[in-house]
């Protein structure tokens, strides 16, 4: 079994985003709490103002909820940056001890489903999760500098500025997080850096064949089946793989980073990445839908690309990662 | 993915990612790759009419467009005509100044000596590399051939 | 005519980058180091002298023409000054786009800051 049935299942008690402007000129930009004029937002460098992002998201999701910073039991957190800096960093300012977590974009879902284990486990009362990515911060890292003049290829994707935390807490009347399917890294042999949805494709699928499997549940059952950040191109093929595996998803299956921009008009290719596309996605859009009814039951399946420039170069492929998790309205 | 092993996958994968709009491509990198030697042109008549001799007047035109190309990428312009002109603003000189100027500026937050001065040429790094080193190896090859 | 040559050429020699990076998996600092190699092997063999009577500014701006220049340069250091100048002829033959490259980006680096892409 790869899927956790909480058998007291941790109610998402509050949250919070943070976007950039280019997020904030999308089509979901109504449902993020916060959005920012200046991806600087007058900080000296990208990762000090990724920092800020997160720790503003941190802290206006405890003050959403009444809450103060001793309520909470652990900060689960993660970022794309080199020793999950800005993490690290934004814990240093909180005083709430800290687990951090490298999953790359998958980052959202693992520290949700860690969190909800926590919880349901007894050993916390409140945990927050947390993600962040800046685009100027990752394009640094992982691509050229802002200033070098290089085209994109329509595979290529953009990474979402921005930051999202959930409060979990083990009272309170939902949403609930009644499942989390833990993935494992599935590797096809994808090795362009340019093309990281065809990369975590297979991992997505199989871990929703693994979901499905294990809770009975089947596409029918959910109301938005949402992958992080597969982009235009992962999700087709995962749309178009799994109705080989017998699972037709047509009707429910989108992707937070096809969501979170207008392709065609924000030139963004094949569509948002990052820890903070499934984030802000989750957070703001899918949390502030559910609340208001118009999705009872959403499978977030957050995707990860768990490779860096440097084994790149040496000629390795990309290992993808996908994990899941079941929100509900009711305790399952 | 029990009925597909991974050369399949490559294969599937690749075939999904949207061709390049070649057709536009091309015509933009042959135009701007065509207007900025123009201007190169230009620079080398003036130069010439200032009664500068051959090599005064190589070094001088690059010297300018190689200027041009540090301005532009300050300004923030060059990477907005990269993107459109992609081959065409990468392969003039002014391309390699672009390449020189954008890791120097954004690496300038990491400090003058391991920012700036360090991480200028980590993609016009290889450029010197080979393009000197070459030039060696055809200097010698020349004195060798000759000799023999 | 020489500025529809120098158009030609140099589009020319721009557009066979664009082939290359649209059809292949090479980076934009692949096609700079393909260029340049294939201006010094080609000034090396002689071949690129023709072209760059006929295009002029065409084919000289583009790096394949600072590839030209660094083995023209070290060929002219090599008759003049043997092994020695085979060393130093190439470099000083491009010493002015270095070194412009080399002070603008530092100036620039210092006068600019890098803008988020939009």
């Amino acid at each position: 079994m790869q899927t956790v049935k909480f058998q007291n299942p941790p109610s998402i008690v509050s949250t919070y985003t943070i976007v950039g402007p280019k997020e904030g000129e999308g089509p979901l930009k109504d449902y993020f709490d916060l959005i920012l004029e200046d991806d600087m937002w007058g900080q000296e460098s990208f990762e000090k103002a990724e920092s800020k992002i997160q720790e503003e998201a941190i802290k206006s999701a405890l003050s959403n909820g009444n809450l103060a910073n001793n309520d909470i039991d652990y900060l689960i957190s993660g970022d794309l940056l080199n020793q999950i800096i800005t993490s690290s960093y934004t814990a240093r300012q909180l005083s709430i001890p800290f687990y951090g977590l490298y999953g790359a974009c998958s980052t959202m879902t693992e520290a949700l489903s860690l969190g909800a284990m926590l919880v349901d486990g007894g050993f916390a009362k409140k945990v927050i999760c947390a993600t962040s990515s800046h685009f100027s911060s990752a394009e640094r890292q992982f691509r050229f500098p802002l200033e070098y003049g290089s085209q994109r290829n329509f595979s290529s994707q953009w990474t979402v500025t921005g930051a999202g935390a959930t409060v979990l807490s083990a009272d309170g009347n939902g949403p609930y997080v009644t499942y989390a399917t833990t993935g494992k890294i599935v590797d096809m042999g994808i090795k362009d850096a340019t093309n990281m949805g065809a990369a975590m494709a297979p991992a997505a699928m199989d871990t929703l064949i693994s979901h499905f499997n294990d809770t009975g549940y089947s596409p029918a059952d959910y109301d938005l089946i949402i992958s992080g950040d597969l982009g235009i191109i992962g999700k087709s093929i995962v749309i178009d793989l799994m109705q080989k595996e017998g699972f037709d998803l047509s009707e429910k299956f989108t992707d937070c980073g096809v969501e979170i921009f207008d392709h065609k008009n924000q030139d963004t290719h094949a569509g948002g990445s990052g820890c903070a596309c499934a984030a802000t996605v989750f957070n703001g859009y899918i949390y502030k839908e559910v609340l208001k009814g118009s999705f009872s039951r959403v499978l977030l399946i957050a995707t990860g690309a768990l490779h860096s420039t440097t084994i790149n170069q040496q000629g390795e492929s990309i290992p993808g990662i996908a994990h899941a998790v079941t929100i509900d309205i009711n305790k399952g | 993915m029990e009925n597909m092993n991974k050369k399949e996958y490559q294969r599937y994968a690749e075939q999904r990612v949207p061709k390049p709009t070649f057709l536009k491509n091309n015509t933009m990198a042959f135009v701007v790759g065509g207007v900025i030697c123009v201007l190169g042109q230009f620079i080398r008549n003036w130069l010439v009419e200032n009664g500068l001799d051959d090599k005064a007047v190589a070094a001088g035109t690059a010297i300018i467009l190689v200027f041009l190309g540090a301005l532009l990428t300050g300004l923030g312009v060059y990477d907005k005509i990269g993107k459109v002109g992609g081959a065409g603003s990468l392969v003039p000189i002014t391309g390699f100044s672009n390449a020189v100027v954008s890791p120097a500026m954004e690496f300038k937050t990491e400090g003058l000596i391991f920012g700036v001065a360090a991480k200028m040429f980590v993609i016009a790094g290889p450029v010197l590399v080979y393009g000197v080193g070459g030039s060696i190896i055809v200097g010698i090859l020349h004195l060798l051939l000759k000799k023999g | 005519m020489e500025f529809i040559k120098a158009f030609l050429v140099g589009g020319l020699i721009c557009l066979i980058g664009q082939v290359i990076l649209d059809n292949t998996k090479l980076t934009p600092a692949h096609i700079l180091v393909i260029f340049l190699t294939a201006g010094v092997v080609l000034g090396g063999i002689g071949v690129y002298e023709p072209i760059v009577k006929f295009g002029g500014a065409g084919a000289t701006v583009p790096i394949v023409g600072f590839g030209y220049s660094l083995s023209q340069g070290a060929i002219e250091g090599a008759k003049a000054k043997g092994v020695i100048g085979a060393f130093t002829g190439g470099i000083t033959a491009a010493a002015g786009g270095i070194g412009a490259a080399i002070l603008f980006g530092y100036v620039m680096a210092l006068v600019f800051k890098p803008k988020t892409k939009s």
